[in-house]
């Protein structure tokens, strides 16, 4: 039996595991994919606190990965398949066949990107239609890409992209953008960034080599264009990786969870943290925030009830 | 670094690959990329479960990048599936193994 599962790698997951496991309870951390979650497909952090210039988003996940383990945390990989409570024992299925049983349970799985759903978008994955910039875009230089959405990781994106591409379109479906300020005045004061007001995107098109172009539809006048780019690029925001949990925990309508200031929530001894949470803001600084409290808050709910 | 995932260059690719007769599943990757170091891992597991039947490869697309563009890479993680030379099939991103598995089933047939 374990004092505390966290399910998930990313920064509140890893933030959940470090505060367990130095406060001595026995704790474990499942990651599914890879340690640090979204951070890792992020080039540059510059509002994570401590670092004055910046850090690679790698560089910090593998910074609080080491930390938390220094502890004593153990990290297992796997697909969490099913979660239960029996009593007060939570037990959490891994793959399908691996069981373990825990006295708290930390959710900290976090979001995915959202699709468009518009056709073209799945024919041409990974084929110029992508989700991560650092990920893929070395893979277009000198050509041009569209970056559909108006927020902060389409606007951050779009300007990286420009360090490969020859021209950048942000494609966003408002007159304004929702993006941080700064990184609107970076955007708008660099000269390969093109804005694309009030449009819509309607499909991606391409040929067996890869997308050619994206059709668009102006929402104030229908007039529709096409733009010859050979990359899509999207960042239409995110939903919360609660699949899983089938009903466990009450979910607000867009299915993230919901908590208390505690980070509890409906199920007795089940926390929540991180971007999986019902909340305004999806940051890392926030995100390890909750999973500070969320950590404190199971140890306080072991105490009581175990 | 296993021997069961050979690193393929723009000199070996041609001879591993397309002059094989059996099935060949190759990874391109880049040192720069998150997913890839989910993929690679397990294309090292699956080489070890096929070895005999399944020839393993992998292409880092920064030092070969003829090879990325002969092959139209555009994201990576891709792993292409190859038999007698020609291009069976392919994937982008991180799959799960069992995705992989049934793939590599379904095309030994």
């Amino acid at each position: 039996m374990h004092d505390v599962i966290i399910i998930g790698g990313g920064p509140a997951g890893l933030t959940a595991g470090l505060y367990s496991s130095r406060g001595k309870l026995k704790s474990l951390l499942i990651e599914q994919g890879l340690i640090g979650g979204l951070v890792t497909t992020t080039e540059w952090v510059e509002n994570y606190p401590g670092f004055e210039e910046g850090i690679l988003g790698s560089e910090l996940a593998r910074k609080m990965e080491k930390q938390a383990t220094r502890f004593g945390l153990e990290i297992i990989n796997g697909s969490v398949t099913g979660v239960s409570i029996d009593g007060k024992t939570k037990r959490v299925v891994v793959d399908g066949d691996r069981q373990y049983d825990t006295r708290a349970l930390i959710l900290a799985t976090g979001a995915h990107p959202r699709k468009l759903k518009i056709p073209g978008e799945d024919e041409f994955r990974g084929k110029g239609v992508s989700y991560c910039a650092t990920c893929d875009g070395a893979f277009f230089k000198g050509e041009n890409i569209a970056v559909v959405g108006g927020g902060d990781s389409a606007v951050q994106e779009g300007i990286f992209l420009t360090k490969f591409a020859k021209q950048v379109y942000i494609i966003h479906r408002r007159d304004k953008l929702r993006a941080e300020k700064i990184l609107q005045e970076r955007a708008f004061a660099n000269r390969q960034i093109e804005f694309v007001w009030d449009t819509v995107s309607e499909k991606i098109t391409g040929d067996d080599k890869g997308v050619t172009a994206i059709q668009l539809r102006n929402s104030k006048d229908d007039r529709r264009s096409v733009l010859d780019v050979q990359g899509v690029f999207i960042y239409v925001g995110y939903n919360p990786n609660t699949e899983f949990l089938a009903g466990l925990a009450n979910l607000d309508t867009d299915n993230y969870i919901v908590t208390d200031s505690n980070m509890s929530t409906s199920a007795p001894g089940v926390f929540a943290a991180g971007d999986v949470r019902s909340k305004p803001s999806k940051q890392i600084a926030t995100a390890v925030g909750d999973a500070a409290t969320a950590a404190i808050a199971a140890e306080k709910y072991i105490e009581e009830n175990f | 670094m296993s021997d069961a995932v050979a690193n393929l260059t723009n000199d070996t690719f041609d001879s591993v690959v397309l002059k094989s007769q059996g099935l060949v599943m190759v990874d391109f990757w880049a040192t720069w990329c998150g997913p890839c170091k989910i993929v690679a891992p397990v294309v090292e597991e699956l080489a070890k479960e096929y070895a005999g039947r399944v020839t393993f490869g992998k292409v880092n697309t920064d030092e070969n990048p003829d090879l990325a563009s002969r092959y139209n890479i555009r994201g990576i993680p891709t792993l292409i599936f190859f038999k007698e030379g020609k291009v069976l099939d392919q994937v982008v991103g991180a799959v799960p193994k069992a995705q992989l598995k049934s793939k590599l089933d379904s095309h030994l047939g």
